[in-house]
Order: C-alpha cells, then sequence, then structure tokens
C-alpha cells in the first residue's frame, strides 16, 4: 500500500518537474510546479510531516505560486524562444544530467540500501504539537531571526517594486 | 534491492525517496541551466529546494528527529522571502529593459 502510494505520486512528481523544465510557456510551468509541491505534500504526509505538508500546501502552493502567476501575468510573459543556444549544451546536456542522477543514484543506493523502510504510521513527531515544541524551545533564537529576515524581505520588496516618486 | 514480497510488507526504502528527491533537484539543475526566461530560472530554484527538503523529511522520518522538518520549516520560510524579493527584482529589471531573456540581461558580463 506504501509502494503503491508512492510509486503513484511520485510518478506525478516527476512527470511534472520534466514538464516544468520542458514546457516553453510560463504559465505551464508554473502549473506544473504546482503539481510537483502537491505530490511532494502528499509524500511528507506518508513521511508522517502532517504540520510540513499543510505548510507546503498553504506557503508554496499558495502564495509563492500565486506570486509567480501573478507576476506572470503582469508582465506578459509569452513563449519562449528556441534559438541561441550554444551547441555544445544541446549535445552534452541530456548526456551530462543523467551521469548526473546516475551518479547521485549510485552513491545513495550504496550508502543508504539498508538503512530500513518508510511506512506510515512509524514516525508520529511530525504533528503542529511536535513541530510546534521543538520549533519553541530547542530552536527559538533562529525562529525569532527568521521574523527579521521576513521584515526585510518585505521592505525589500516594496522599495524595489515601488513607483518612483517625483 | 529488496525483494519483491519484503516490498509490500515492509514499505518504501529510504533509499527510493532520496534518489527521487535526487532526480527531482537535477531536473532543477538542468532548467536553471538550460532555460531562457527569467520567471522559469526562478521556479527552477524552487524546485531545487523542493527537492531538498523532501530529502530533509526522509532523513526525520529515518532517525525518528523533528528537526529535519524544523530545516524544511526555514528552507521554506527562506524560500516565501526569496520569491518576493526576487520578483520585485525581476519586475524592475523588465520595467527597466522590457525583456525577460536572461542571455539580453548581461550588463555585467562585460
Amino acid at each position: 500500500m506504501d509502494l503503491i502510494f508512492f510509486i503513484v505520486f511520485g510518478g506525478i512528481a516527476l512527470i511534472s518537474a520534466i514538464s516544468v523544465v520542458l514546457q516553453r510557456h510560463p504559465i505551464a510551468s508554473a502549473l506544473s510546479l504546482v503539481g510537483v509541491m502537491g505530490s511532494i505534500a502528499v509524500l511528507y504526509l506518508q513521511l508522517g510531516a502532517e504540520f510540513l505538508s499543510m505548510a507546503q500546501i498553504i506557503v508554496y502552493a499558495g502564495a509563492v505560486m500565486v506570486l509567480f502567476i501573478f507576476v506572470i501575468m503582469l508582465l506578459n510573459a509569452g513563449a519562449e524562444s528556441r534559438r541561441g543556444r550554444s551547441w555544445t549544451a544541446q549535445l552534452l546536456g541530456l548526456p551530462a544530467l543523467l551521469a548526473f542522477i546516475a551518479l547521485i543514484g549510485f552513491f545513495v543506493q550504496r550508502g543508504f540500501s539498508n538503512v530500513g523502510f518508510v511506512k506510515f504510521g512509524n514516525f508520529t513527531g511530525g504533528s503542529a504539537q511536535g513541530v510546534g515544541m521543538a520549533l519553541f524551545t530547542d530552536y527559538l533564537l533562529p525562529f525569532e531571526v527568521t521574523s527579521v529576515l521576513i521584515l526585510i524581505a518585505i521592505v525589500g520588496a516594496i522599495v524595489l517594486a515601488r513607483k518612483e516618486m517625483d | 534491492m529488496p525483494d519483491p514480497s519484503q516490498l509490500i510488507n515492509s514499505g518504501v526504502p529510504v533509499s527510493w525517496y532520496l534518489v527521487l528527491s535526487a532526480i527531482l533537484f537535477a531536473l532543477g539543475v538542468a532548467g536553471f541551466l538550460f532555460r531562457r526566461n527569467i520567471i522559469t530560472v526562478f521556479m527552477c530554484i524552487e524546485l531545487m529546494l523542493n527537492a531538498v527538503n523532501l530529502s530533509f523529511v526522509t532523513f526525520a522520518n529515518q532517525h525518528k528527529q523533528v528537526s529535519g522538518h524544523i530545516f524544511a520549516f526555514f528552507v521554506m520560510v527562506v524560500a516565501a522571502a526569496e520569491a518576493a524579493v526576487g520578483l520585485a527584482i525581476i519586475l524592475t529589471v523588465f520595467k527597466n529593459r522590457a525583456t525577460l531573456n536572461i542571455d539580453e540581461i548581461d550588463s555585467l558580463k562585460n
């Protein structure tokens, strides 16, 4: 059951990710990216990360992607042209990518092939209570620093995107 | 590779999640390098961050520790802030240059 779940949603994530890279129109890429994030949220649920799963849907699939689509619509971004690519990139791109994946897969299989199995329900510490407990005791300082980071990001975004006042 | 009957009973091997994460990351790198639209390049960065988050959560599950979730949470926060600032930068660049093609935004190159 776990295996079927993983294969279905891992497959959706994989196909959507390929679609993100191959689609020519930014809107199509953005919608494929929503598919990737949704299926990764399901995989989080299977891994016992309930809080992160919901945060993934709300923050990524909700807020960040809406921001992306907003900007794509605002700038009226069209399909990108295929010309202007060096022949080395066209020739070596796909083999290099496959070699990279094969290398990582080889080392992961060698180093982590016997470390155990993921089964739904064998880790229950990822609820909102568990994450909140860790966040507000062991990781309180990083959490507070994060709020400063977000404040800086808000101010930066406003300063960058405002109209010039004369 | 474990035998099939063992897989049905005991669940998904941890390494499969890590391989999925690696493939997603590699696809993100490929998109980052080969795409020409600045917004799509930015989306590929988000794809890479998501792939890394997936392996954080996988290791959290394997070690039965909640710390991995906290790191993934911080990555999410930073990604949200980065998206806001990055898209503001893209807006400004488009306002000044009227292009989204990264080959034409090369003032720092000369």
